[in-house]
This record gives C-alpha cells, sequence and structure tokens, in this order.
C-alpha cells in the first residue's frame, strides 16, 4: 500500500461517499469545471456530472441555505467554503437556520460544510482563519478537524453520513506536507472520539489540527532534552468534545497544557479548560496553561505570522513551565 | 407594468371560489380568535396578523398542486397559505399558546412550524432566509427530475437582504422551480417602501436576476390565484424560476385605513403597546411617531 497525502485522503472519501450514495452531491464556488482551488474536488465532475458537482454563484448563504434545503428533502450535499474564512458570510444561515432546524422544526440537515483552514501559509487574515469558536457555542452543529490523513479520510466519510450538520475543516498546511498509509477498507473515523496521538505520563497536551504536528515535535525534544514524557491526545472532533479522553488524560499526567492555532480570547482552549475545572480539578497539579494563536487578525509577512502563530518552540517553553510547577 | 385585474376568473369553478372564500374567512376568524385569547393573556409573545392580506396569500398558495407534491414557505402574514397547504386551526392555536404538543414542542413562536408531507416548511425569523432554502428544495425537485414546483413568500422589506438576493440568483442560475412572491404592503414594519428601495416598482428586480416578473392586486384573490398559477405553470415547465410581485396599495380604501387606525388606538388603551403586531397604515405610524 502506498503512502497517500492528506488532500489525497479527503479526495478519496469524496469519491467513494459519491459512489456509494446517489444522494450525495457537492456544490461550491470553482469545484467542478476548474477542480477546486486546491484540486481537491479534481475529476468530480468529469465522473459525476455538472448534476451532482455544482459550480454555484460566490454565495456563501445560498450555498449553506440551498444545501439545508436539499437536506431536508433528504440529499446529502456536501458544501465547500473556498477558503473557510469565507463561512462567515454564511454564518446567519449555519447558525440560525441549520443548526436550530432540527431542534425547532423536527427537520434534519444531513449536510456537510467544508473548506481550508487555518495558516502557516503566509496566506493573511483572510487566507488563514480557524473560525470553529465562532461555532462551537452553537448548539446544533458538529464541528470536526483532522490532523492525519486517515483520519481527513474517516472524518469526511463519517460527517457524509451523520444526519446532522457538520462542519469539516482541513488544513491547508496539512494538505500536502503529511502522508500515511491508510486503513483499507470502508475506513470510518467516529465523531465524537479523540485519539492519543502520544503516550505519556508526565504532562498532557490537548490540541487538534497542525498543532498536533508541533505537539508531537516538542514531546520528542522534551524527551530527549529533559527526559519527560509528554503525552499528546488530538481532540479530532470539537463538537461533541470527547469529555471522557480529556478527563482521562488529566487523571494520567495531572498537568495539562492546552494548544491550538485560534486565537486565544474566547477560543477552544477557555471552554476545555473550564469542563476540566468541573470534572476533574482535584487531578490537576498545576494550573492549565495555553498555547495560542496572539489576539490580532493573522499577519502576512513571514517573522510577523510566526511570530503570532504558536510554534514548537512557544510549546515547549510552556512544557517546561508546567512540569516545574 | 399595470397590476393585472382578474379578468374572467373562468378557469375556477363556483366550488373553488367558495374553497378560496373559505380559506379568507379562516385566515380572518383565526386571528380575530388569536386576538381575543392574546388579550386573555393565553397567547404569550407576539401576535401577527395578516389584517387585509388574507387574499394574497390563500390566492396564491391555492396555485399550488399538492397533489404532485409542491411545497412553500410562508412567512409571518402568509397564516392563509399554510391552511390552503392542509395546516389546522388547531395547531396554529397551540403554537400559539405554547402547548408541549404543539407542532413544535412549544420550542417555536406562532406559525414557525412545517410540515413537509403537507408541503409547508416552517420559517425561521430572519427575513430572506428562507429563499436560499427553498432554491434547495426545488434544486432537490431539479436534481431527482420531480414534477413538483416550489414558492416562498417575502414581503417589501425582505427584498433588502443578502439571503433573498442570493437565494433568487442562485435559483436563477440553476433554473430552480421556484416562485417567489413578494407581498407589498407597503411597510417593513414602519419602514415605509420609498426608504426601502430605489427601484420604481419591486417587480423590476426580476429583469436584474434574468427571470420572469408580474405583477398583480394582492387584494384581488382571483387576479393572484391567476398570476400565481401562470408562475407554477411555468415553473414546472422548466422554463425559468419567476417571481411575482403582489401589490397592495398603500392607497387602501378609506374605511379599511380607519379601521386600522381604530384598532391600533384601542390596543395601545390596553397597554398593548407594540403588540399585537399588524402592518400599519399610514396614519397609526405618524401617530406612533409623535407620541415619543
Amino acid at each position: 500500500m502506498s503512502e497517500v497525502t492528506y488532500l489525497e485522503a479527503i479526495r478519496q472519501a469524496l469519491f467513494e461517499e459519491m459512489d456509494r450514495d446517489e444522494n450525495v452531491f457537492c456544490l461550491g464556488e470553482d469545484i467542478g469545471a476548474y477542480g477546486g482551488a486546491f484540486k481537491v474536488t479534481d475529476g468530480l465532475m468529469a465522473k459525476y456530472g455538472e448534476r451532482r458537482v455544482i459550480d454555484t454563484p460566490i454565495s456563501e448563504a445560498a450555498i449553506i441555505g440551498a444545501a439545508a434545503g436539499a437536506a431536508h428533502m433528504g440529499m446529502r450535499p456536501v458544501c465547500e467554503m473556498q477558503f473557510i474564512d469565507f463561512i462567515s458570510t454564511g454564518y446567519d444561515m449555519l447558525t440560525n437556520y441549520v443548526a436550530t432546524a432540527r431542534y425547532r422544526a423536527m427537520l434534519p440537515c444531513p449536510m456537510v460544510v467544508r473548506g481550508p483552514s487555518g495558516g502557516y501559509v503566509r496566506g493573511g487574515p483572510f487566507h488563514s482563519q480557524n473560525p470553529e469558536a465562532a461555532f462551537l457555542h452553537t448548539p446544533g452543529l458538529k464541528i470536526v478537524y483532522p490532523a492525519t490523513a486517515s483520519d481527513a479520510k474517516g472524518l469526511l466519510k463519517a460527517a457524509i453520513r451523520d444526519d446532522d450538520c457538520v462542519l469539516y475543516f482541513e488544513h491547508k498546511y496539512l494538505y500536502r506536507r503529511i502522508k500515511e498509509e491508510l486503513p483499507t477498507g470502508d475506513h470510518v473515523t467516529p465523531i465524537g472520539k479523540a485519539r492519543i496521538a502520544r503516550e505519556g505520563k508526565d504532562v498532557s497536551i490537548i490540541t487538534y489540527a497542525a498543532t498536533v504536528w508541533k505537539a508531537l515535535e516538542a514531546a520528542e525534544q522534551l524527551e530527549k532534552e529533559d527526559g519527560l514524557s509528554v503525552e499528546v491526545v488530538d481532540l479530532r472532533t470539537l463538537l461533541p468534545m470527547d469529555d471522557e479522553a480529556i478527563v482521562a488524560t488529566v487523571k494520567k499526567t495531572n498537568r495539562v497544557l492546552i494548544v491550538h492555532e485560534d486565537t486565544r480570547t474566547g477560543g477552544v482552549a477557555g471552554e476545555i479548560t473550564a469542563r476540566i475545572n468541573e470534572s476533574a480539578f482535584e487531578w490537576l497539579d498545576a494550573p492549565i496553561l495555553r498555547v495560542t494563536a496572539a489576539d490580532v487578525p493573522l499577519p502576512y509577512s513571514p517573522p510577523l505570522e510566526d511570530y503570532v502563530l504558536p510554534q514548537t518552540s512557544d510549546i515547549v517553553v510552556a512544557l517546561r513551565k508546567l512540569a516545574a510547577y | 407594468m399595470k397590476p393585472s385585474q382578474s379578468e374572467s376568473g373562468g378557469a375556477l369553478s363556483r366550488e373553488q371560489k367558495l374553497e378560496l372564500y373559505y380559506f379568507m374567512r379562516l385566515t380572518r376568524s383565526l386571528e380575530e380568535r388569536l386576538v381575543n385569547l392574546y388579550r386573555q393573556t393565553k397567547v404569550v409573545g407576539g401576535l401577527f396578523r395578516s389584517l387585509g392580506q388574507e387574499a394574497d396569500a390563500v390566492g396564491s398558495a391555492y396555485a399550488l398542486d399538492r397533489s404532485k407534491g409542491d411545497v412553500l414557505s410562508p412567512l409571518i402574514r402568509n397564516l392563509g397559505s399554510m391552511l390552503v397547504q392542509g395546516a389546522k386551526p388547531n395547531e396554529i392555536i397551540k403554537q400559539y399558546m405554547a402547548k408541549g404538543d404543539s407542532p413544535t414542542r412549544g420550542r417555536e413562536l406562532n406559525i414557525h412550524y412545517g410540515d413537509l408531507v403537507r408541503g409547508f416548511i416552517g420559517q425561521i425569523s430572519h427575513l430572506g432566509d428562507m429563499v436560499p432554502v427553498m432554491a434547495g428544495v426545488t434544486l432537490s425537485f431539479k436534481m431527482r427530475k420531480e414534477n413538483r414546483v416550489g414558492l416562498v413568500y417575502v414581503g417589501d422589506g425582505a427584498t433588502s437582504t443578502g439571503a433573498f438576493h442570493e437565494g433568487i440568483n442562485f435559483a436563477a442560475v440553476q433554473r430552480c422551480p421556484l416562485v417567489v412572491i413578494v407581498e407589498n404592503n407597503g411597510y417593513a414594519y414602519s419602514t415605509p417602501l420609498s426608504k426601502q428601495t430605489a427601484a420604481k416598482q419591486l417587480v423590476d428586480k426580476a429583469i436584474g436576476y434574468g427571470i420572469a416578473g408580474e405583477q398583480a392586486d394582492g387584494n384581488d384573490v382571483i387576479a393572484t390565484y391567476e398570476v400565481t398559477k401562470r408562475a407554477v405553470d411555468r415553473a414546472r415547465g422548466r422554463r425559468c424560476n419567476t417571481y411575482r410581485a403582489h401589490h397592495l396599495p398603500p392607497e387602501r380604501p378609506r374605511r379599511a385605513r380607519q379601521s386600522i387606525v381604530r384598532a391600533g388606538r384601542r390596543d395601545r388603551a390596553v397597554g398593548g403597546g407594540e403588540r399585537p403586531d399588524r402592518p400599519l397604515s399610514q396614519g397609526t405610524c405618524e401617530r406612533r411617531i409623535r407620541k415619543h
């Protein structure tokens, strides 16, 4: 079996699900004839035709709203946001219509909204965002954010098959930089279950998406240099969060560092901290620390972006602080 | 474009015309009953009547074919359209009274509920949002080659929203079998049409979307039925999605305007203030502004 990139894993999931279920269809800007801004949907239109691969106008609200309408009628749309930064123009439809549909109207919305997310690519403030926090507090949505190629495939399949709206964030930095041998067969990753990326005893890092890899680098470094055993938990799903896995790692190491690429204030780390406080406070030997992006719009120039975003060295510093407490 | 008046109404049988009257009368009676319940504080929140607009909702909904599985999306002043599609008065009353066995189990208010089997879909409060949703519903009809049509209502105010624009544009370019009814009663809450758009008439917007547009007198139930039937047939024939502006003239007959003003004054005396909500006539609007 050959290794497959994160991007190719997403493509495999799309093709396999389009094959498996004729109700699945894709809609988004430039996804059909052009094959997508990152070529994720390349070849889909040639195989499945214009009817199931729709090139839309620049209308995120209509893309999301129309997907909801089609989903009510039993179809399974997969919407693409060309860059996830543009999901904000569909915020109203997503949070007010889609997220509330099951609760207020018993109307399911089995749809996926996916898009390239994240930075480290010198994309500037509007091509590098991580929007998960904006949707975390919207009851009725699900949010997944894979860090590995095999989870990229497994989670997209799970998202398409889920009867609720799933926001599927794919990290553009990881598209072609990570490769993995994928499991064979119909590989589906369960939504709502975290993954232990690295076992450890002394300190836990809870993280997701691209910073999983920076956490692993920091863990390697600390093992070599400090003899510290660092556990890395890859959340994979942000909503519903895997509370069991979070509590388990707290009980195991008693020292927690949360790392995410999104900005600090109101970011997911605050929510995780509150949950640990509520359910595992006595198990803590140190305050919960967090490493996040600074609270600024993401700058473009490389040294500026590198300063704002979490780097492996930031994680190392935080781990040492935590270990020494 | 002159609003089309009803011609002979010859396409409708006597029974059908009686049915149209039945639904208009039911809308009016049901809303009057809700007003009573509201005054007894048995209806909570707000009451949103379609007083004076019953013909528009009923006439247009009547043009759909329920047996073919047509679906409509009502807004707050389209109770009549829901009744035509088979909504039951006791469901409406349970909704307004927040009963645990209301169609939404007390989770959503007034007529915000739907039933895809009967052919109507529950709205949300954000105006314009139902247009993209109905674009998607009718997109599924097209994709599955079903002989069904969708119909969505917006008011004059909602034509200013981004969701309206994106939804119609999407439906137009995707050639979805969708009829959009714009009910112009001259006001969006208190905002007159002159503050809503610089367009000479709302039906002119159709040209910009590349779709057919037609205008009718919304207070003429036969004319409303006929113009909507044309649009529905056109959509079913897959020629295009169409846009209907139903003009409810602000120059209402003097008697009607007086009755709205009178009712408004009465409600303020009871301490209703802003409630129950209803389309305001010019007179009532000015009076309230002066009070502040």
